[in-house]
This record gives structure tokens, sequence and C-alpha cells, in this order.
């Protein structure tokens, strides 16, 4: 072997390796999106074997208004990190939480969904008699937030509240209405759905996509949502999508493109027809 | 690995767990110690009217896990609060304390009944024939003679069952009582430090136990005091 010839394969396989980070700091023309498929709303495989969900609609929307030709595959939740570093593919959207700690290895757009939280009471209590409200109050907005809880407290007052233990949800009821009602804690939602049908429990706090879920049985059809919906603070940073941290210039493009997205209202309508709640970040 | 300083931070948080506990499995002995004595003489009658229900209503508290008993009470009877309401019965099993009590209650009588209708057989046959040719009536003799005796032959296997019970006290936690266990999961759940929380949780019980063992130990020495020396 002659020495050109192995500058030239030590070359190949430079570019070879180098290929999936080549793009780096340029907008790629074409990118692979990986999800999970096993997380019915968000993303999952229909009955014709192909991804369906929230996410794909909004991948395939997002990729539109990049102008970046994208294919979705699936991978197990487990390799989505390790598989996004090697390069396997170059944006996880797998109803990945923003978290402190998957920020130390990959970056993540700004959040395409947030799911506030949502109380479940009886129609005929107080607290459902104030009925449901749309409206969206970030914790961190601390005046708006302790206004909205001070309204919402005298009807809670002495009341049950059942909440899935080891949850956000759970440190959220705690820290805004333990003091005046008590927090039952449980293993699953299932469990506190029975138990607010059986009438143990006066309230459940879920979140809005799920409450959407439970209602929609019969048993439930003498309860409903009150008050606003909370994001934010100590209920984390939503969902975003996830890249690798050299990836810049795609993160700039998704971040513009979600901006949009949530601007003219896409990310509603989405979220609408696969949720049927509202699940748009708050800005 | 193990930090003692973390140790001291979760025990104290535990322990706020034990009044809980004790109050579950305390409630549960006792109520549970009366109902099975009242099983075990209703056994030695041998009218099949009484002992019937009773053979399946054992074997069916023996034969199920404590875990399926306390869901279906909980969670079970819970779908059929009409009826319950109707009955009157509803505040009882509204609350998860009480649905705890009365599963760990009938668990309980329901292997302690088989205990004690064991050693009430034991008692030789001659002390209540001698009794009773004493002229004593046989509610007399059951008190004086029959039952002392049956206890205390009974007393070591009975200590098994109030530790068993003691232990029992833990699957309260699914049905959202706070108990130790309910503590220890929850603060697993915010600091993912399964070892050292369990470990703590699990010296709680050791220590319990250890005091119902030294207790029932010395309450025999002085129910056999023949065999003192």
């Amino acid at each position: 072997m002659t020495q050109r010839r192995m500058a030239a394969i030590a070359a190949a396989f430079m570019t070879l390796v180098s290929a999936p980070f080549a793009t780096a700091a340029e907008l790629p023309k074409e990118i692979k999106i990986a999800t999970e498929g096993a997380y019915a709303p968000w993303n999952f495989v229909n009955s014709d074997g192909k991804l369906d969900g929230f996410e794909i609609d909004l991948a395939n929307d997002l990729c539109a208004r990049t102008k970046i030709k994208c294919t979705i595959i699936a991978q197990n939740w487990d390799g989505l990190i390790p598989s996004l570093q090697v390069g396997k593919f170059d944006v996880i959207m797998a109803a990945m939480f923003i978290t402190p700690k998957r920020m130390e290895t990959i970056d993540f757009t700004q959040p395409y969904a947030i799911d506030p939280t949502a109380i479940g009471v009886a129609k005929s209590s107080d607290l459902g008699k104030q009925g449901p409200s749309t409206e969206k109050i970030k914790l961190e907005d601390e005046k708006a937030a302790q206004a909205a809880i001070d309204k919402m407290k005298p009807a809670l007052k002495g009341k049950v509240i059942g909440v899935q233990s080891g949850t956000q949800l759970l440190a959220f009821v705690k820290k805004y209405f333990g003091d005046v009602a008590e927090v039952r804690e449980y293993k699953t939602t299932e469990q506190h759905d029975l138990d607010l049908a059986a009438g143990r429990i006066d309230a459940v706090v879920v979140q809005q996509t799920n409450l959407a879920a439970i209602f929609a049985k019969p048993e439930f059809a003498d309860y409903t949502a009150a008050g606003p919906g909370f994001v934010g603070g100590i209920l984390g940073m939503g969902t975003g999508a996830g890249m690798r941290k050299e990836d810049t210039a795609l993160k700039t493009a998704f971040n513009k493109a979600i901006d949009e997205a949530i601007a003219d209202g896409t990310i509603k309508r989405l979220s609408e027809k696969w949720f049927h709640a509202d699940v748009t970040p708050v800005k | 690995m193990i930090d003692p300083g973390f140790f001291l931070e979760i025990f104290p948080k535990l322990v706020a767990g034990l009044p809980l506990t004790l109050k579950l499995c305390g409630i549960s002995v006792l109520l549970g110690f009366v109902l099975a004595v009242v099983l075990a003489l209703a056994q030695q009658s041998e009218n099949a009217f009484f002992v019937w229900p009773i053979r399946a209503f054992v074997s069916v508290f023996r034969g199920t896990p404590l875990l399926v008993q306390i869901f279906l009470i909980y969670y079970g009877l819970g779908q059929f609060r009409p009826n319950l309401q109707a009955l009157g019965l509803w505040w009882l099993f509204r609350e998860p304390f009480w649905c705890a009590i009365i599963a760990l209650t009938l668990n309980t009588a329901a292997y302690s009944s088989e205990i004690l209708r064991g050693a009430i057989r034991n008692v030789p046959r001659g002390l209540p024939e001698a009794a009773s040719a004493l002229g004593l009536s046989r509610l007399l003799t059951l008190r004086l003679v029959v039952l002392p005796l049956a206890l205390r032959q009974a007393l070591p296997a009975y200590g098994n069952e109030i530790i068993l019970i003691v232990k029992g006290t833990s699957l309260a936690s699914i049905i959202t009582l706070t108990e130790v266990t309910g503590l220890a999961q929850e603060l697993i759940s915010q600091t993912y430090r399964a070892m050292e929380v369990f470990v703590a949780a699990g010296a709680i019980y050791l220590l319990i136990n250890f005091i119902i063992v030294r207790a029932l130990e010395l309450l025999e020495i002085k129910l056999t005091p023949y065999r003192k020396r």
C-alpha cells in the first residue's frame, strides 16, 4: 500500500466520521427526527404501521416551515439521547421534558408543548360552580398566580385533594394548597380517579391532557375541570425538541418555526385534535 | 456510599409515620384478637350452622394475599358506594384508615382463630371435666381454666402473628396512608436514594418487632411461673 493511498483512505475515513458533525454551524438540508412511537397520543404507530400523533404532525409542520427535508424514525426511549449524540439522527421529538439534568448532555429548543395543571371536581361542588377556564397562568408571574390560587383556596378549604405521588404535580399541590386542603397521594392516576368517582376525595390535580381523557368516560359525567391551568415554576419547563449542543443553526431555525406555529395557532389546532386540550406554551 | 448525615436527615422524617403504623397494628391486633377468640370458641361447638361459615371465612382470608384484601376492601367496595350509603356504612368505608383496619383485623382474626382453636383443643380434657366436677359453670370453666391454659400455649405462635401484622401495615401505603413505608416511598421519589431510605425504614420495623418479641418473652415467663428457676 502506497503512502498516498493510505492518506486517501484516511481522508475518506475522516470525512465519514465527521460527516454528521459537518453541518454544525450551517443549516442542514436534510435531517432525521427520532421519536419513541409508543406514547399515544404524542407519538405512536397507527393501525397502518405508520408513525402518527401530535409530535409527528408538529414535526412535519416545523420541517415545512424551515424548508428542511425530514425523515421521522422510531427509536427506543432509552437509546434516544445516546444515539442523538453519536449522530444517528439530529432531533428528538418524543414527549421529552426539558430538564436541567438532560441539558447537561444535550440542548433543547424552546418548549413546543406545556401541559398545564387541571383540577377535576364534582359539578355540584363550590369549585365546580366556578367552572373551567381556558386561562393559563405562569407560576413565575407570582402576582397573577397568587391571585388565581387565592380565588380557588376558599372552595378547597378542608377538602381532600388526590394527586399522583412522585410527580411535580404533588409538589405543586403541596406548595400552593397544602395549607388549606388535605393532600392524598396515589400510585397511579387511575386510583385517584376511582376515589374521585367514589366520593372519597373531593378533587384531583392532573395535567389537562390527562383530565380530558378521564372525563371522556361516562362515569365522570357529573364532574368538571375548574379554574385556570398553571404552568412553569416547580412544574418544569415543558416539552421541547432535543438537539446536539453544536447544532446551533438548526436550533435557531426550529425556535423560529415554533414561534410561528404558536403565533398562527397551529400548535393549538394540533393539540386540540390529539389531546382535546390546549398545550400551547405560554410566552 | 452510605452517608451517615443523610440517615440522620431521613430518620426523623420516617419516624413521623410511626404513630400511624402503631395505630394500625395496635387497633387491628386488639380487634382481631377479640374476633379470633369468638371464632375459635364458636368452632368448639359441633354445630355446622356456626362452623361452616367460619371455616369459609378463615380459608378465604388465609388463602388470599393481604394486598389483594386491602385492594378489594378499599377500591372494590368503593364502587358500591350507593349500597353502602343505604346501609349507613359509607362513613367507615370512605376512610382509607378504617378500610386498612378492617382488612388487617379480618386477616389477623382468620389466622389467630386457627392458632387459638388448636390451643383450646390441646387443653387436656380432664381439666375442664375436673372444673365442672367442682361445680364451676361453663363460662367460669372457660375463663378460669381453658382460656388461660390455651392462651399460654398459643403465645409463641400468636407472637408470630403480631409481628406479621406489624409488617402487614406497610401495605396500607397503597391506599394512600402515609405510614412508615408510605413516607419511605415518598422520600425515595424525592431523593432517588432507595438504599438508605429503605434501610432506615427497615430498621424502624426491626425495632418495633424487637420490642414486641421482648415483651412477649416477658409475658411468657410471667404466665409459666412453674418454669422459673
